[in-house]
């Protein structure tokens, strides 16, 4: 009865399948279509932290504005563990996830009570009191510099290293990473834990009443989001060779929140994918013919806001359900011809 | 001993007392009511006894524990189970899904962040009896937010109840529905009846006496009669109040 009534969730749906393989023949295609390796990499660092983020404002339907800090976290954390601590790959890129984590489980713990304008205030304001530390920090953080010449370490696998100075080879090791968070991901919220999140995003106050700790959730929410946003920012300053504070800007902030509504990030898990694809070649291209690129793509995003808040992917639903009625509702006749 | 009791129960807000040494007890197996006029008390009643605000003086026991100012989970978790006057539904999940996170089974998993719970037909056959046990068969997979008024009145008690509750208040039920969906949720509490403790608040005296075993009357923030429906027939506290003769 149930499985009639609800279709099981794909381990390995069909976007996830289209996703891996276009991503991973990138070195084939990409030079011929006028692009370069490097700008792949870079799509796929912001749609894997477009992915944790959405986790907060898709799932959970917490506004984050200030989640650029835990990005830039990352990457100052990557670099000041190579730098400080011990130049390893692993321990770097693991240390990035861990440090951006703990640091929004803080956050999070002084926010998780909180749900709307008074949230994304928060947000916003924490976000700005990291920005203000990586600046003024001058000591540890390199001030307005950044930490500068960072190595692109080789992945060790213990019987194999890999060196990675070559953006196909760095390309190739985030995708590992990257598949595996996203994988984690959609396991994620089609469990009972995600599928709880999402009930509690539609009605706190019930969800609280049929027995579920809300704040604990959300908190857990945050803290996720924030560590996938860590690994992110970490691969950023791997490929960068460099972290620097605008990183962990509003700016950042601020263009994932745009990556994720233009995509579609409320409707559907893969409009964060859709949002970093679109923005960061919308950078690109229009950045080639002009430097106002940003306004124009300001002006789409209070277009999307307002006539499209479901953005691309909400799009897409909405003509594959029309395009669906419509072949139902031709006569077979007609379709045999 | 009774099952659930409050005793001198005080609220106020601000200078406004709403609750003035309220006392009420419920027992296992029976169907009570909570009657009075609109502005009686009879939700911050409510309010109070299933956690969702604190009493400023008074305890409330269930099974001889003090769950006094206790969260609303952990109240639901200790097996009380609520509906609410104003709908509170999961608005954009299927009938099927609303049901299906309020089960003890999933609450028990709800850290489970991997495994995959479309794959739990275990839970969505125990989901979709619950609807059955309401009447809501065949709407499984209609968003909650597109049932009919009255489809949505009985969702909200299948919430309720797929919280497997050993005592299940409800609260003004029958708030906006007319005389066919009146009578279809009379014989639903009247089946439930026969299983569960049940609580009811409610101001529609003919719906209430029809269905309680006990019933007590709540006016000016304060229990102003006690009794079986014959008995507060001949009440002359509930005679004079506003709440008018029940038929």
């Amino acid at each position: 009865m149930s499985t009639a009534v609800r279709p099981r969730t794909s381990r390995l749906p069909a976007p996830m399948r289209v996703l891996f393989a276009a991503l991973l023949t990138t070195p084939l295609w990409l030079t011929q279509v006028g692009l370069y390796q490097y700008l792949a990499l870079e799509i796929m660092i912001w749609m894997l932290f477009a992915l944790g983020y959405n986790l907060l404002l898709g799932y959970a339907g917490l506004p984050s504005f200030g989640h650029g800090a835990y990005f830039g976290i990352g990457a100052y954390a990557f670099g000041l563990l190579q730098l400080k601590v011990w130049p390893n790959l692993w321990f770097d890129l693991a240390g990035a996830a861990a440090i951006a984590a703990i640091l929004g489980a803080v956050v999070a713990a002084f926010i998780s009570h909180r749900r709307g304008i008074y949230y994304a205030l928060l947000t916003i304001a924490f976000g700005q009191v990291f920005w203000f530390v990586a600046v003024k920090w001058h000591s540890v953080t390199g001030g307005e510099d950044g930490l500068l010449n960072l190595r692109r370490l080789p992945a060790d696998f213990g019987f194999v290293a890999f060196d990675l100075k070559s953006n196909v080879a760095l390309f190739y090791f985030a995708f590992g990473i990257f598949a595996f968070v996203v994988f984690a991901l959609w396991r994620l919220v089609h469990s009972p834990w995600g599928r709880i999140l999402t009930a509690i995003k539609q009605n706190e106050m019930r969800a609280a009443f049929v027995g579920y700790n809300v704040w604990l959730y959300k908190w857990l929410a945050f803290t996720v989001s924030a560590g996938i946003a860590g690994i992110a920012g970490g691969l950023f300053a791997l490929a960068q060779q460099s972290a620097y504070p605008n990183v962990m800007s509003l700016h950042s902030s601020g263009f994932v929140v745009m990556m994720v509504l233009i995509g579609g990030g409320l409707v559907s898990f893969w409009g964060p994918v859709l949002g970093a694809l679109f923005f960061i070649l919308a950078r690109d291209l229009l950045g080639a013919y002009t430097e106002t690129w940003l306004l124009w793509y300001g002006l789409l995003f209070m277009a999307v806001v307002l006539w499209q808040p479901d953005g691309i992917a909400g799009l897409w639903q909405r003509w594959r359900r029309r395009h669906r009625s419509a072949l139902r509702s031709t006569p077979p006749v007609a379709k045999a011809v | 001993m009774a099952l659930f009791e409050a005793r001198n129960l005080h609220k106020r807000f601000g200078r406004q007392v709403v609750l003035e040494d309220v006392s009420l007890s419920f027992e296992a197996g029976r169907l009570s009511g909570i009657m009075g006029p609109n502005g009686a008390g009879k939700t911050t009643c409510f309010n109070v006894l299933t956690g969702r605000y604190a009493p400023d003086r008074g305890e409330v026991m269930f099974e001889g524990e003090a769950i006094t100012g206790m969260a609303p989970r952990a109240i639901a978790q200790r097996g009380i189970s609520r509906s609410f006057q104003v709908m509170n539904l999961f608005n954009d999940y299927t009938a099927l899904d609303n049901v299906l996170v309020a089960l003890p089974d999933i609450r028990r998993r709800g850290y489970d962040g991997w495994s995959d719970l479309s794959a739990d037909t275990a839970a969505h056959d125990k989901a979709a009896a619950v609807l059955a046990r309401v009447g809501l068969s065949g709407k499984e997979p209609a968003p909650a937010k597109s049932l009919s008024y009255g489809d949505r009145r009985a969702l909200e008690i299948a919430v309720a109840l797929a919280a497997e509750p050993r005592l299940l208040f409800l609260d003004e039920p029958t708030a906006g529905l007319g005389s066919e969906g009146m009578a279809r949720l009379s014989t639903l509490i009247g089946e439930l009846k026969r299983t569960l403790t049940i609580v009811v608040i409610e101001h529609d005296m003919k719906f209430l006496f029809g269905l309680a075993d006990r019933i007590s009357v709540i006016h000016w923030g304060q229990v102003i009669a006690e009794g079986t429906p014959a008995e507060l027939r001949e009440n002359r506290w509930v005679q004079r109040s506003t709440l008018g003769r029940p038929a």
